[in-house]
């Protein structure tokens, strides 16, 4: 059983680079996908299978594994970038993502190569998911951890509620839930934290309201987000900067020792993290990056374009 | 007369049957969202406790949490309603069942118009077009207990996805212990040439009683048990429509999306027949006792009959 490898920082910085590129390269070629939020989860998958997990890329499904299951099924690329730098398949297979035939398809599908846990796309369905293998490897006396990258769209959804209320309540100690919190989602603003003059709220609105540029404000305000999951009985931690290694590396692992029940990590995030243009910008939720912007983006993350 | 070993609700075996599989060696563990005193999952749960894990009226997260356990090597078993499963669950026993196959085996309680008493909400006459809408899955609706128990331990040592139909009210056992369920196999339960009458659930009992009916004005109905809709036997459904021209089906569910709609289909691409569609049509349910809603909604041995001569004067010369 191969155990977390030990990585320096600047050696995951350096990977979680090139993961960008694979992202933008692969969304580009096929000029489809959800760039934006892929990008906002770099760090936190790299994280868990560079420092965390416990997995085999040679031996992708043996029965010890820790799991990581992506919710956020749109963001596959991050999955797909990070088990490639991994060694569970050459990177040069990143180039066929969506093509027909491919096994990287749009969204995951399970076993699509071995090693992907679930078959996704659909928000609000990784949370139950990875409560049954975490039920299952407690039945089995199997000592693994399932890992579960949430979205505020995931957040938004019944499902992950009646998911978190049922893990609490059979206090599985071996299931840790990460909330990707970038608070920009589909049509636009989950919240009013990460539009200019989100401040200035109109009192006379309840809800969600247009903006002048198209995109919709406050879609779901999620907050108090934390104390919601820990009034469902959870353990929980708030990253103020999920893209700091090593702050997500000492919070997992301390969500991951922590062995009471489920443990959650919100990690705050910058949709479309490391190209400029893409920062904090709705419209690269599912939208990829024109073959000139691709070229600027390349360039600010230090690649030759 | 048609011959019956006394009365049991299907929903009655459930348990049992997956606490004998268990213990014959099986991996089995059930999902349960706060109905499994009605579909007897409570039984399972009495003996195996630790395999046994409620999850409160949330049939979504029954579903994803099924799938989860049988990613994992379990036969993952699940029951509700079937008003709530499917009713609740569609895109998760599309994304986390039939698309990645996972080992997850939906038993719904409750179906058809005979529920009764609770009414047209808790009438399922829509869950087997859901089902049916998704390949991977293999749809049964067994006649009588016998058969159901049967057909749990099929689905049991079967990999891959499974719905089973089962129904509330205590209804004719027609099947001994002689009796064997095949995977899509449409047994034929009474010879005939004449017409076929093709049933399935609690419907097969009266499909029989209607070969009765028909016998006596001379008519030879022949009378085949639909219970697995998928895989659906196209060889007995080809067989009945070269050997007796004329074809009803029957089923305590809406005509669209069913057993009518997939027999209708098949002979359709391939030998077309005249078919008339015994079961739900416009409306929904109502309240009222089982017996007498199979009759305000013309799903009776009568009935059948009708269909049959019916369509047996749409046979080509």
């Amino acid at each position: 059983m191969a155990q977390p490898q030990t990585v320096s920082i600047d050696e995951l910085k350096e990977i979680a680079r090139r993961v960008r590129r694979h992202i933008l390269e692969m969304t580009s070629q096929v000029n489809s996908g959800h760039p934006g939020g892929t990008l906002s989860s770099v760090e936190i998958v790299t994280a868990l299978y560079f420092a965390i997990m416990r997995h085999d890329p040679k031996n992708p499904t043996m029965p010890e594994r820790d799991r990581f299951v992506m919710s956020k099924g749109h963001a596959t690329p991050v999955l797909y970038g990070v088990v490639a730098e991994a060694g569970y398949f050459p990177v040069e297979e990143l180039m066929t993502f969506r093509r027909l035939e491919s096994r990287l398809q749009g969204h995951t599908v399970m076993g699509k190569p071995a090693g992907i846990e679930m078959t996704a796309g659909a928000l609000g369905m990784g949370l139950s998911f990875s409560l049954g293998q975490a039920l299952a490897g407690r039945l089995d006396g199997l000592p693994y951890n399932v890992f579960c990258l949430l979205s505020d769209g995931d957040s938004q959804e019944g499902q992950t509620w009646e998911a978190i209320m049922s893990a609490a309540h059979h206090k599985v100690g071996n299931l840790v839930a990460i909330v990707d919190r970038n608070h920009i989602q589909n049509d636009g603003y989950s919240d009013f934290q990460r539009f200019p003059g989100g401040g200035d709220r109109p009192d006379h609105i309840p809800g969600g309201w247009v903006l002048p540029d198209g995109h919709t404000a406050n879609i779901m305000n999620l907050e108090p987000l934390e104390d919601k999951w820990k009034a469902f009985g959870w353990k929980t931690w708030h990253l103020d900067d999920g893209h700091d290694f090593r702050k997500l590396i000492d919070v997992l692992n301390e969500a991951k020792a922590y062995s009471d029940g489920p443990a959650v990590v919100i990690c705050e995030t910058i949709k479309g993290k490391g190209v400029s243009f893409m920062e904090n910008n709705p419209d690269y939720h599912g939208k990829a990056a024109s073959p000139e912007q691709l070229k600027q983006a390349l360039q600010e993350l230090g690649f030759e374009a | 007369m048609v011959q019956t070993l006394g009365e049991k609700a299907t929903r009655e075996v459930f348990g049992p049957t997956l606490v004998r599989l268990q213990q014959a060696g099986l991996d089995i563990v059930c999902v349960d969202a706060d109905l499994g005193y009605s579909t007897s999952a409570v039984k399972f749960g009495e003996v195996f406790p630790e395999r046994f894990f409620p999850v409160g009226v949330a049939e979504q997260n029954m579903i994803g949490v099924a799938a989860g356990l049988a990613a994992c090597g379990k036969v993952a078993f699940c029951s509700s309603f079937a008003v709530f499963a499917p009713g609740h669950c569609f895109d998760q026993l599309r994304m986390a069942v039939a698309q990645p196959k996972t080992n997850v085996k939906l038993f719904a309680s409750h179906a058809g118009i005979v529920t009764g008493e609770d009414g047209a909400s808790a009438e399922a006459l829509e869950d087997l077009a859901l089902m049916l809408s998704m390949p991977p899955f293999r749809v049964l609706f067994p006649a009588d207990a016998v058969e159901c128990e049967q057909a749990i331990e099929v689905a049991a040592r079967t990999d891959g996805p499974f719905y089973i139909r089962a129904l509330r009210p205590k209804t004719p056992i027609i099947f001994d212990d002689k009796y064997k369920f095949e995977l899509g196999k449409w047994p034929v339960l009474h010879e005939g040439n004449d017409v076929t009458l093709i049933a399935c659930g609690e419907l097969v009992v009266s499909a029989l009683e209607a070969a009765d009916l028909l016998a006596k004005d001379g008519v030879q109905a022949r009378v085949l048990n639909a219970s697995s809709l998928r895989p659906m036997d196209h060889d007995a459904l080809m067989a009945a429509a070269n050997e007796t021209g004329a074809i009803v089906t029957a089923e305590d569910h809406f005509i669209f999306g069913g057993l009518g709609t997939i027999v209708s289909q098949a002979l359709a691409m391939e030998r077309p027949t005249p078919v008339e569609c015994v079961g739900m049509k416009e409306r929904y349910g109502t309240s009222g006792t089982w017996k007498e809603l199979l009759k305000y909604f013309e799903m009776t041995p009568e009935a059948i009959a009708q269909a049959a001569r019916n369509v047996i004067t749409r046979k080509s010369a």
